[in-house]
């Protein structure tokens, strides 16, 4: 008992052991048997046991208000204090329960994945730091301790999304995930400090009184909302900073699953949800709309890509969009509920593109190809036959992802889509917003069934691939299996619910959602009736949207009714926009990196060859010249003469001196007769 | 003739014959000579004071003093000059200027 209370204690050993294990492996990992993989297993599997341990203590207690908080001093100088500690409630019980599952999921998948990599242990060693600092994040009870935690997640995101450097492009996706965040981070430090001088404080619970109190208010509170809003915005990979995200699926599959899909891309919308309190009216409306745009935004990216993993990617960011949307509107509970649900479908849907890109790679590496993009979806198709496990739970999770009944998606969907519909029909004027989150409904349903339809189904694209593709080994189709279960409704409404169109639940009962302190906001029951009373006409919307957008896809990928080819000639200009991302990367080259290589050249040109040629040079000439003056006055004149000349005068006198010194008494003696006689004299002539 | 300034004049001529002596003797041996007019010119004054300024005896008595002072010291530069004799082999005094290194 370090804490005296049975939750932090738990906490404190879910957040520790991931990085004992990441010290140990970091350290040792190459010595110890199978590279020490087994130490990381069991460190997260205990966490994995002690989060379900307090799960079961959170629905035994039944009670929305449950709230611990564990406060340390860290800094202390009189007057400014920062204190650091953990927060567990329902939210943090949830969200550790999330990240220690997927984590599970992870460290078990890549057993089998990341089998013979050259950096066996220290991929393992990583997965453990990202686990620690995600669950710190989770835990953190105030902004600086998360704002560190914050930063530890970038890192190991960046360790490994980099995991296979001698690539160059995961070496650039790792640099660019990393400085991509930072722009989002400079904004969320930012609005810490603003935060930290208005009220004194880190604390989230200070921060809420601080609020409430009027300590910090009006366009003050909006700006430093809208900062910490830009740490999400970076962390969530939303517009316009989303470009990082595709990137990053240059790392290992199952650390695409773990981080950029299920958990530290949640970290963004998790702090909103934790922040929710405290955006102003202002703030919420710019949430919701980044958070919109970024929905149908990246939802019309990922119709085009080819790449699996791309799919998944921009499929990642609109649902992030989606989370985004869901606190703008101020229904953040419903955020936090497709958290939950999509880091279990959208973890499975990695896995599952893992373990068909494992089947390809094999399957390519026995043909000596190595050539053919093992990714690409172009070269799949008809993989159901071969790989019915891996085909059916993705399946299972693409039901969820696109709405449908029964699945876990359809609830926490329909939940931020009725929010949004109620925001809408307080503020008619944001009716977009509302287009948004249905256009992205139709639009996730129909590439989701693209996914499926292009890689389970149809015929065979390469026959030789496809006779070389065998199911995955069970270490990698059981995360699949466990995720594909978790995906499907009755998970979230247990106990008190089994109808799968209501979501009542443990979830609805347990995670509440509390006022906003900012003045002038709807309550929390205000909006709560609102999305009930819009809940019958989200269902009836958003199940016709998933209809279109499955039954397009149907039609066009798997009946081939709809020729693909001709539809994408037919929209030519907007075809290519999707297919090559709107073009960012090469609006942002364009727009930021080559002016400020730019400016970078001009100032360095002013640099070396003016200010460094006239200013500095000229400053060596001037300084020269002094120091070569002032050396002749000193040492011609000053040594020589004075410094010398005192020297030469006592050496002179000494020479003068020594020749009285003959050695001889008598002579010394006659010396003596001699002052005696001055000295005579000298009375003689006083006294006359 | 019987006035202290005539004992007090042989007294001074004694002296700088010493004195002289003493500065101008090559020879160790009459150097030590002139040493012992000096103190006989002392001495001459001991008595020469004590007879007319009132001092009664203690006068003698520092003639004794002198005189026995004297022989000592004779001893001891006699045992000088031979210690000199046996290490430069010679009593001239202006060849023995080790003092001046």
């Amino acid at each position: 008992m370090i804490t005296g209370n049975f939750y932090t204690d738990a906490s404190l050993v879910i957040l520790f052991l991931p990085l004992f294990a990441f010290v140990i492996n970091i350290l040792f990992g190459k010595r110890l048997p199978r590279q020490g993989d087994w130490i990381s297993i069991s460190a997260i599997l205990t966490t994995l046991i002690l989060a379900l341990i307090l799960f079961a203590g959170m629905l035994k207690n039944w009670d929305y208000k449950f709230s611990h908080e564990v406060i340390m001093p860290w800094i202390d100088m009189g007057a400014f204090k920062i204190e650091l500690g953990f927060w567990v409630d329902n939210i943090t019980i949830v969200m550790l329960l999330v990240v220690a599952l997927i984590s599970s999921m992870t460290h078990i998948f890549s057993l089998e994945y990341m089998k013979g990599d050259i950096r066996y242990n220290r991929y393992y060693a990583y997965l453990g730091l990202f686990t620690f600092s995600m669950n710190g994040i989770v835990l953190a009870n105030n902004l600086m301790s998360l704002y560190i935690f914050w930063e530890l997640v970038g890192v190991s995101s960046y360790l490994l999304i980099g995991h296979w450097f001698e690539k160059n492009s995961a070496a650039d996706a790792s640099k660019k995930a990393f400085l991509t965040n930072r722009v989002g981070d400079i904004g969320f430090f930012i609005g810490i400090m603003l935060m930290f001088t208005a009220i004194g404080s880190f604390n989230f619970q200070d921060l809420f009184i601080g609020v409430s109190n009027g300590e910090i208010k009006g366009n003050l509170l909006t700006l430093s909302g809208l900062g910490l809003f830009m740490g999400a915005v970076g962390k969530s990979s939303q517009f316009p900073l989303h470009i990082w995200l595709p990137d990053a699926m240059e790392g290992p599959t199952p650390v695409s699953a773990l981080m950029h899909a299920a958990t530290m891309v949640a970290a963004g919308v998790y702090l909103t949800v934790r922040l929710f309190p405290i955006f102003t009216p202002d703030a919420l409306v710019t949430i919701a709309y980044v958070g919109g745009f970024t929905a149908i935004f990246a939802a019309t990216i990922a119709i085009t890509q080819n790449d699996i993993k791309k799919v998944l990617a921009y499929s990642t960011v609109s649902q992030l969009g989606y989370m985004i949307l869901a606190v703008g509107v101020g229904n953040y509970t419903a955020a936090f509920f497709h958290l939950l649900t999509h880091a279990m479908f959208k973890a499975c849907l990695f896995y599952g593109s893992g373990s068909v890109i494992h089947a390809m790679h094999h399957s390519l590496h026995d043909l000596h190809d190595h050539d053919t993009d093992p990714q690409d979806m172009r070269n799949m198709g008809g993989f159901h036959k071969k790989m019915p496990i891996t085909s059916t739970t993705m399946t299972l999770a693409t039901l969820a992802i696109a709405g449908v009944p029964l699945f876990s998606g359809f609830l926490s969907k329909d939940a931020i889509l009725a929010g949004t519909l109620y925001f809408v029909d307080q503020n008619p004027q944001h009716i977009i917003l509302a287009i948004f989150g249905f256009g992205a409904a139709a639009i996730t349903a129909f590439y989701m069934f693209r996914l499926i339809f292009l890689t389970f189904h149809g015929e065979p694209k390469m026959q030789k691939v496809y006779d070389g593709i065998h199911e995955s080994p069970s270490l990698m189709t059981a995360p699949l299996v466990i995720l594909a279960a978790l995906s499907t409704y009755i998970f979230y409404t247990l106990p008190i619910n089994l109808i799968p169109w209501k979501d009542y639940g443990w979830f609805t009962k347990l995670i509440k959602a509390k006022d906003s302190f900012v003045p002038g906001t709807p309550s929390a029951k205000e909006i709560y009736d609102g999305v009930h009373y819009m809940h019958d006409l989200a269902l009836v919307l958003s199940l016709t949207v998933a209809s279109i957008g499955i039954g397009l896809s149907f039609l066009m990928y798997y009946k081939s009714k709809i020729s693909s080819n001709s539809w994408a000639k037919r929209f030519g200009p907007l075809y290519r926009l999707s297919l090559n991302k709107y073009y960012f990367d090469e609006i942002y080259n364009r727009v930021f990196y080559q002016p400020f290589l730019k400016l970078c050249n001009i100032v360095a040109y002013i640099d070396w060859d003016l200010y460094d040629k006239y200013f500095i040079n000229g400053f060596g000439h001037v300084t020269k010249f002094l120091s070569k003056a002032s050396g002749q006055v000193d040492y011609d004149g000053l040594d020589q003469t004075l410094v010398d000349g005192v020297g030469r005068s006592a050496s002179g006198l000494g020479k003068g001196l020594k020749n009285i010194q003959t050695g001889r008494l008598q002579n010394y003696m006659l010396f003596a007769l001699i002052g005696v006689i001055i000295i005579l004299i000298v009375q003689y002539s006083v006294i006359l | 003739m019987d006035n202290l300034s005539n004992y007090v004049l042989i007294s001074a001529i004694l002296f700088s014959l010493g004195l002289f002596g003493v500065i101008t003797r090559r020879n160790g041996v009459a150097v030590l000579m002139g040493v012992e007019l000096i103190l006989n010119s002392a001495n001459v004054n001991f008595l020469a004071f004590a007879r007319f300024g009132g001092m009664n005896m203690s006068g003698h008595v520092y003639a004794l003093f002198v005189i026995v002072l004297a022989a000592a010291e004779a001893a001891v530069a006699l045992a000088i000059i031979i210690n000199i004799f046996n290490n430069f082999r010679t009593i001239n005094v202006d060849d023995v200027s080790e003092l001046k290194q």
